[in-house]
């Protein structure tokens, strides 16, 4: 089940590994991605601190990690077509997946409704 | 009007048009405005390939009346505003006396008593003060005409086919940087060859009341509705100056690249300090720059670094989806030329070098001033 931050990244976790982007909602307000800056794979992620960052025609914005773990997977399918988070944002338009992410992590933070119920206001 | 009235945010007479289209809605200069409809990089295709709409009814209109309006203006501006023909618009400068530009706009050469002038929705109560504040010794009236327009420009090659259908103008007969009174769509305008975006086009001043029906009219045509975001990437890749970004009252028009628009044969408001800066040469100079890697698109404010030292900062950066590069603006010292290197910082700890190009980063569909004979 996905959950949400406050600053608009959801994640997903399935044993230890944690699928990591941004929300339908921030993709909306940033407009067209036209570019990802993705992280190196093996990168230590720690909670709350910017991992990489995506840059739309209107602004760039830092993405922060919801959880701890180091970068397994980047979505390299951003290098070619970075509009996939605009089709996609909460699928194809994932943007890394780390490893050795412990569930305990996904405490505090916000399941869909309380997302968007937060975004509404 | 009162400081409470002030702070509210104004719209534009099209603005329920903006919300049946589903805008996204933003607040630029105090109005409530378009950012965009389908999409910035849409919209920018549609004005690059056919044609675009934008409501830029923001904008101000100062009118000068009365027996001294173009020794007033002249006065006033950067250009010669007496040698300009009726019928013509001209883009000039409004300068302090140090040579700084309060504001860039566009003079309508309407009649011997009558010039329109055209300034920027963020400077328009700065410009009427300080205008109104110049009319000692001078017969004229300055009126704030802002709500007596709506404006609309129509952008893009297709524009004037586009237009054919409904214009009780003679279109071509519209040079490059003139205008013509007449009705489009049975609606009285003022129409121009103007534009903002680097392609062909019109922009149409009109009673608010009648935005409506010409709105409608020429989506129905085929035109684009297309917001700010579009607008100002267009004008990026034309290299348009943008006030608050390219041009500010530090900034004078010689170091702007804009010598062009000033007539030193003739006084007017900073004439002396411009006069003097000819002489002794700018310092610094808009220059157009492009990253040699992908990796992060320059933004405004972002330090231009050369050997270790910041020479300048970005005015304006983005990726420009018509070059397919990603391009920024920056004031730079005069030595560094085209073809020269320099790095961008474009994040802590993430600098990415570029080069000096030529500008227009890109150059579509705009017509050039017939040469009179």
């Amino acid at each position: 089940m996905k959950k949400y931050t406050q600053s608009h990244e959801w994640v997903e976790l399935a044993g230890t590994r944690a699928t990591i982007g941004i929300s339908n909602h921030a993709q909306e307000e940033l407009g067209d991605v036209v570019y990802v800056d993705l992280p190196e794979v093996g990168k230590k992620a720690k909670k709350g601190q910017v991992i990489c960052s995506i840059e739309s025609v209107k602004a760039a914005s830092d993405i922060y990690t919801p959880v701890d773990g180091e970068v397994a997977e980047i979505n390299t399918l951003l290098d070619s077509s970075p509009e996939t988070i605009n089709q996609d944002a909460e699928g194809e338009g994932w943007i890394i997946r780390l490893e050795g992410v412990q569930s305990e992590q996904l405490e505090g933070l916000m399941d869909q409704d309380a997302y968007l119920k937060m975004i509404q206001e | 009007m009162t400081d409470k009235e002030n702070t509210q945010t104004k719209t534009t007479a099209l603005y329920p048009e903006h919300k049946r289209l589903d805008a996204k809605i933003v607040d630029f200069a105090g109005w409530s405005m378009p950012m965009q409809y389908s999409g910035i990089l849409d919209e920018v295709r549609a004005v690059r390939s056919n044609a675009g709409l934008f409501d830029i009814s923001h904008m101000g209109e100062i009118r000068v009346n009365g027996p001294d309006a173009i020794p007033f203006c002249n006065y006033l501006l950067t250009n010669n505003i007496e040698t300009m023909k009726f019928g013509e618009v001209c883009y000039t400068m409004l300068c302090n006396n140090q040579g700084g530009v309060i504001d860039d706009l566009l003079a309508y050469k309407i009649r011997k008593d009558e010039i329109l002038l055209v300034v920027n929705a963020s400077n328009a109560s700065k410009c009427f003060a300080w205008i109104q504040s110049q009319t000692q010794g001078f017969v004229v009236h300055v009126e704030d005409a802002s709500n007596a327009f709506a404006q609309i420009a129509l952008q893009g090659p297709n524009s004037q086919s586009l237009l054919e259908s409904v214009s009780g103008v003679e279109l071509e007969a519209i040079d490059f940087y003139s205008f013509a009174i007449g009705r489009i769509n049975g609606i009285e305008c003022i129409v121009s060859r103007t534009g903002y975006t680097g392609e062909d086009g019109f922009e149409f001043y009109l009673h608010p009341d009648a935005a409506k029906p010409l709105w409608r009219k020429l989506i129905e045509l085929g035109a684009k509705p297309a917001g700010l975001g579009a607008r100002d990437l267009l004008r990026f890749e034309a290299c348009y100056m943008l006030y608050g970004h390219e041009l500010d009252e530090q900034t004078t028009p010689l170091e702007a690249g804009l010598s062009w628009t000033v007539d030193l044969a003739k006084p007017f408001i900073g004439h002396s300090a411009l006069k003097q800066q000819k002489e002794e040469g700018v310092s610094k100079r808009l220059k157009g720059l492009q990253t040699l890697e992908k990796g992060g698109i320059p933004r405004q404010g972002n330090p231009v670094i050369v050997k270790g030292k910041k020479v300048g900062h970005v005015t304006s950066g983005n990726q420009s989806p018509s070059v397919g590069e990603n391009l920024a603006m920056s004031y730079l010292p005069k030595d560094i030329k085209i073809g020269a290197e320099v790095d961008i910082s474009i994040r802590e700890n993430k600098t990415v070098p570029a080069k000096v190009i030529k500008m227009p980063f890109y150059r579509g569909s705009v017509r050039t001033k017939k040469k009179s004979p």
